[in-house]
């Protein structure tokens, strides 16, 4: 019953877990979002301002951690959905909230389709739902609007949800160790039932995956990160493993404080558009590690670490817009206990990969940021940061990633207690 | 011959693994995690091990040979030992979730091939999760049957996504099975009967097989008669609902 117990214990905890600070970025960059616990932020680089959500879709505001958001391509939309089982679809330009979807479970991770037509969402139970939006732009009433169960990963948590650059595809990754390719069909309502192939390689969770995809090849390769210290590079067509890149050993030697042992989990990955690299975040780097994929030799290798000095900064989320020109990265958590602060958010900024060359990348300054202190404020929620804050959140942030990817353990002997205490266990003569 | 002397679990008489020494509790939980090696993928499968004789290690030259059937929930084997010689050629596994059933598939097994000589190799099992873990053992396309036969009921709604056979896992056995195999499920059970029946009648890539198919398909007869569950079921004159289906390409 374990695995089951947990889920549904989960259910009432409500509000005590921390969640890590997640982020966003706009695909041309009009604006950058970040998600600490229930707190929506959103920053509009365009006007230069902070933006003030509205919502009239009716539905109640965000009461839980939020654990995904997500802008879809064209930059026209924008979800966010959590542990309040909300799945709230916004517009990304008015910052109106357009429809907000009620899940029975969960939500752990989003995905718009490059059409904007459609929005899935993953549950705790590991079932893949999707939204039709076509009402949305026909101004229809939006009572057709309830998720459909589209596919399922048998009782294990999705992490992260991907529609393929082509469309055709929507990649389902989850905390047991698989990356299902799913057919994305004409009617995904009616369910998406033709997998295409299991990409199986990782021997721990996979927390995240990414496409990489040039005008040479508008396919792309899939890209995913794991527990298992790896980034791997696939063919999402036959779910072939085209390279590994052990992360783990390259973090390990540069991080001298590195001893634990799951201290290089990939926590998050972000593929800088139009260019070969990948920005990882691991979880003891203070900064973050550029893999350079080359896409015709079909080969991933570490090009670089650009660390972020001082406060003690280890990536929660990064985020990127597909103009490239900055990477956004946050670190934070919900619910610090027993500080001025009852989250923290804190983000930096990598410029400089549109030059081809990761050498060229620096950390901006936050004064250099764009948007430079409204942002921040915004943002973070406060211009600067304690330096105590960042040592007492870093504890809190590993834990926060760790029961975010991890299956919670039962000790052996509750295990067996349960096992001795089942009426169909008795022995029968 | 085994060590039948040393061996209390074997019978004296047959060589064979005595089932009482195998009983274990009546029912599973399948959404309980996992306490047993889950291969990486299916390339991670060691055949060896299942089939020594097909692949002894000096000779690797019949590594294209793979496994074609699956009996999901296998429980104490009969099924496999009648396909076995039915399709001698042919490289079956039971998937069964109980660690002590699975011992006793095993050992039976083994004292089969001993007592029949170079008979029953074709014929494993392994102990795992199906709902879990089918992608971590056939590649796309691989299987030409699978077999669904007495599954557990689990009669309350909370508990029907339990059920081994369902919407999204059909997603899973379509990908496993090549264009054209089969899938077979009985039941004792109308109820869940009526379930497998509506679930694959509604799945784009499963179609009934037609009733002279059914009567020309050896395997058929073996549904309710071959397993130790159809046959308590049969001793019992307990009526039984079939469903048979073949993967199609999808229309569309
Ligand atoms: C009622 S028995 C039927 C056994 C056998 N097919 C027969 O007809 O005699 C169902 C079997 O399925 C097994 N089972 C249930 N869930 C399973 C799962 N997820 N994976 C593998 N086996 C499972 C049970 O342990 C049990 O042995």
């Amino acid at each position: 019953m374990e695995e089951d117990k947990h889920m549904e214990e989960g259910e009432t905890e409500k509000g005590l877990e921390v969640a890590p600070a997640i982020i966003a970025s706009h695909p041309t960059q009009n604006s950058v979002s970040v998600a600490v616990g229930s707190d929506l932020r959103v920053f509009d680089l365009r006007g230069d301002c902070p933006v003030n959500l509205v919502d009239d879709s009716g539905g109640p505001m965000h009461n839980d951690s939020i654990r995904a958001i997500r802008y879809g391509a064209s930059g026209k939309r924008f979800v966010s959905a959590g542990d309040d089982k909300l799945v709230k679809i916004w517009s990304a330009e008015t910052w109106h909230c357009i429809h907000t979807v009620n899940s029975e479970k969960r939500v752990t991770a989003v995905a718009i389709s490059n059409d904007d037509l459609y929005v899935c969402f993953a549950d705790k139970f590991g079932v893949v739902w999707g939204v039709d939006l076509h009402a949305l732009d026909d101004n229809q009433t939006l009572v057709n609007m309830k998720p459909s169960p589209m596919l399922a990963h048998y009782c294990s948590i999705i992490t992260s949800l991907e529609f393929s650059p082509d469309g055709r595809f929507i990649v389902s990754a989850d905390r047991d160790f698989k990356i299902r390719v799913t057919v994305f069909p004409k009617k995904p309502l009616d369910g998406a039932h033709e997998i295409q192939s299991y990409c199986l390689g990782h021997t721990e969770f996979v927390s995240c995956v990414a496409f990489l995809c040039t005008l040479d090849y508008p396919h792309g390769l899939l890209l995913s990160g794991s527990g298992d210290s790896t980034v791997r590079l696939w063919d999402i067509s036959s779910g072939s493993v085209l390279d590994t890149c052990e992360v783990g050993a390259k973090a390990g030697l540069l991080e001298s404080n590195g001893s634990e042992e799951d201290s290089s989990t990939v926590t998050d990955l972000c593929v800088i558009p139009g260019s070969m690299f990948v920005a990882v975040a691991i979880q003891s780097l203070q900064g973050i590690m550029v893999l350079s994929c080359d896409i015709s030799a079909r080969t991933l290798c570490v090009a670089k670490v650009v660390s972020i000095p001082g406060e003690n900064f280890i990536p929660t989320s990064l985020g990127c817009s597909s103009s490239a020109e900055l990477l956004w990265i946050v670190t934070g958590v919900s619910n610090l206990r027993g500080f001025d602060y009852p989250s923290l958010a804190r983000v930096r900024v990598i410029s400089g990969f549109k030059k081809g060359n990761p050498d060229s990348s620096i950390v901006l300054e936050d004064n250099e940021i764009p948007g430079g202190e409204k942002l921040l404020e915004k943002l973070q929620g406060t211009i600067s940061i304690e330096e105590n804050v960042f040592s007492a959140a870093a504890e809190a942030v590993k834990t926060a990633m760790s029961n975010l990817l991890l299956k919670k353990q039962y000790p052996s002997e509750r295990r067996e207690f349960r096992k001795r205490t089942r009426n169909d266990r008795k022995i029968k003569k | 011959m085994l060590q039948s002397k040393s061996n209390p679990t074997l019978s004296k008489s047959t060589g064979l693994p005595r089932k009482r020494f195998y009983r274990a509790r009546a029912h599973s939980n399948p959404l309980s995690d996992s306490h047993f090696p889950v291969p990486v993928s299916p390339s991670h499968v060691d055949y060896s091990l299942s089939y020594p004789l097909f692949f002894t290690s000096s000779d690797q030259a019949d590594s294209s040979r793979k496994i074609k059937f699956a009996d999901i929930g296998c429980g104490f084997g009969g099924l496999l030992i009648s396909l076995s010689t039915l399709f001698p050629d042919t490289l079956m596994i039971g998937m069964e979730l109980r660690d002590k059933v699975t011992e006793y598939v095993k050992e039976r097994i083994l004292a089969l091939r001993i007592s029949n000589h170079s008979q029953y190799q074709n014929i494993s099992v392994v102990r795992t999760n199906s709902m879990k873990y089918i992608p971590n053992y056939f590649e796309k396309g691989q299987l030409s049957k699978m077999f669904f036969l007495f599954p557990d009921p689990h009669f309350k709604e909370k508990n029907h996504r339990r059920r081994v056979i369902s919407m999204h896992l059909l997603d899973e056995y379509a990908y496993v099975l090549g264009i054209g195999g089969i899938i077979y499920t009985i039941t004792d059970v109308e109820e869940l009967g009526d379930w497998m029946k509506t679930c694959l009648e509604s799945h784009p890539m499963f179609e009934a097989l037609a009733e002279e198919e059914l009567e020309a398909d050896p395997v058929v007869k073996l549904l309710s008669s071959a397993t130790e569950e159809g046959q308590k079921v049969a001793r019992n004159g307990g009526q039984t609902f079939q469903a048979v289906y073949r993967r199609v390409v999808p229309s569309q």
